[in-house]
């Protein structure tokens, strides 16, 4: 028993920095491992996953609003659009086909990945997007943040609102539908379509995730899907890695999380693809 | 007032909100880790006894409550994680506070639609 909470202690370090500094959540490092090396029941799983997400959000998100990181506002207005997403794919489960829509959410991660491959070639990391946008004005969107690894204070402005929004519609709905963390999508949203630099997308990210997050896990919580044995030490290593990963993301340069990132994106979306075929 | 100065009076008022929600969830993420870690502490203490039958533990809070007055060890570990679930909620509920304190009307209004999506997200969850 010892070792068993030594061991998710470990993983919840490893998934907590992981997730903060890639704003993912803990899901994507949490999953693997509980079901394929520890045997785990998929629902206790996912069960453990959902906490995972929510102790990366929270113990991330109290160091980002501190070193102000992320953008609260851009946050507020898309979790509108996650939680509508969040509800319509709970009420369309079983009514629409997830086949397609497997299809559809992979490619566009694809896309996203093939986007920021571009981004990393060309090394225009920060984007000075100098054209006023009137609904990020309109919406007070536009931020600004001190960038640990280049010593610059980085003012941005965020563009496309409307895009951003849908694909955040997706992502709820995604997260809603096929059970699987958004967080690649909510970066994809604010990176790829609205244009904000990485770090403040993966850090608005993380804060987001934990709300769309909180909804399931009262499900999960009372029909016994979480087990304490295994979400306790795993959400306390997490919380520690948490703090860790946003100390760490914020002195890495963005390339560098970019390197990180484009693997992963790429692989959950080929996963999600092969999971539409029928994998 | 020029475009400078209204950038440099949201950017403050934004400090302020953020120092606020940031406080109120660090205290929120502390409890939730405290009470997590008293359970972990009891668990081992008690040399692996849960308090409860094997791959049995407590889903319900009058349940959970029951067996915290017994000091279980899983009743105490299922407080600190619901507690920890509890925290977004929580920062959303602050952030309505915050807005509301800088007088910026636009936020209430979404961060309340928010947390009202996110209600009717909750009694769906746990009637379907």
């Amino acid at each position: 028993m010892g070792l068993n909470i030594l061991l998710m202690m470990g993983v919840g370090l490893a998934a907590g920095i992981v997730g903060a500094i890639l704003g993912l959540g803990g899901g994507i490092v949490v999953t693997p491992v509980l079901t394929l090396a520890m045997g785990l029941d998929i629902k206790y799983a996912i069960g453990a996953s959902i906490i995972a997400v929510i102790a990366t959000s929270s113990g991330s998100t109290i160091a980002y609003l501190h070193d102000d990181v992320l953008n609260l506002r851009v946050a507020m207005f898309l979790e509108i659009a996650t939680t509508i997403g969040g509800i319509s794919g709970a009420l369309l489960t079983g009514i629409l086909n997830p086949k397609y829509l497997y299809y559809l959410f992979g490619a566009l991660l694809l896309f996203s990945g093939w986007n920021m491959f571009r981004k990393l070639r060309r090394g225009d990391e920060v984007e000075q997007n100098v054209q006023d946008d009137t609904i990020a004005t309109k919406l007070k969107l536009n931020g600004t943040y001190f960038d640990k690894a280049t010593f610059k204070q980085i003012d941005y402005q965020v563009a496309n609102v409307p895009q951003g929004f849908v694909v955040m519609l997706g992502a709820g709905l995604a997260s809603g539908l096929l059970g699987i963390g958004s967080g690649a999508f909510k970066v994809t949203a604010m990176d790829t379509f609205m244009k904000m630099p990485l770090k403040p997308s993966s850090a608005t990210s993380n804060l987001m995730m934990g709300v769309t997050a909180a909804a399931s896990a009262t499900v999960y919580f009372f029909n016994g899907a979480i087990l304490p044995n295994i979400a306790v030490p795993l959400a306390l290593g997490i919380l520690v890695g948490a703090v860790l990963g946003t100390r760490i993301m914020q002195v890495l340069p963005s390339r560098v999380i970019r390197m990180l990132f484009i693997p992963v994106i790429l692989l959950i979306g080929l996963q999600m693809i092969y999971k539409g075929f029928g994998g | 007032m020029t475009k400078h100065q209204n950038e440099t009076s949201t950017t403050t008022e934004m400090n302020h909100i953020e120092a606020i929600i940031g406080h109120i969830l660090q205290i929120g993420v502390s409890i939730a880790a405290i009470i997590m870690a008293l359970g972990l502490l009891l668990l081992i203490i008690k040399g692996g006894q849960t308090g409860y039958a094997k791959n049995v533990h407590p889903t319900t809070i009058s349940g959970i409550l029951r067996g915290i007055a017994q000091l279980k060890p899983y009743a105490v570990m299922m407080l600190g994680l619901f507690c920890l679930i509890l925290t977004p909620i929580l920062r959303v509920v602050v952030s309505i506070y915050a807005f509301a304190k800088e007088h910026d009307r636009l936020y209430v209004v979404i961060t309340t639609l928010v947390l009202v999506i996110l209600g009717i997200s909750f009694v769906i969850g746990h009637t379907v």
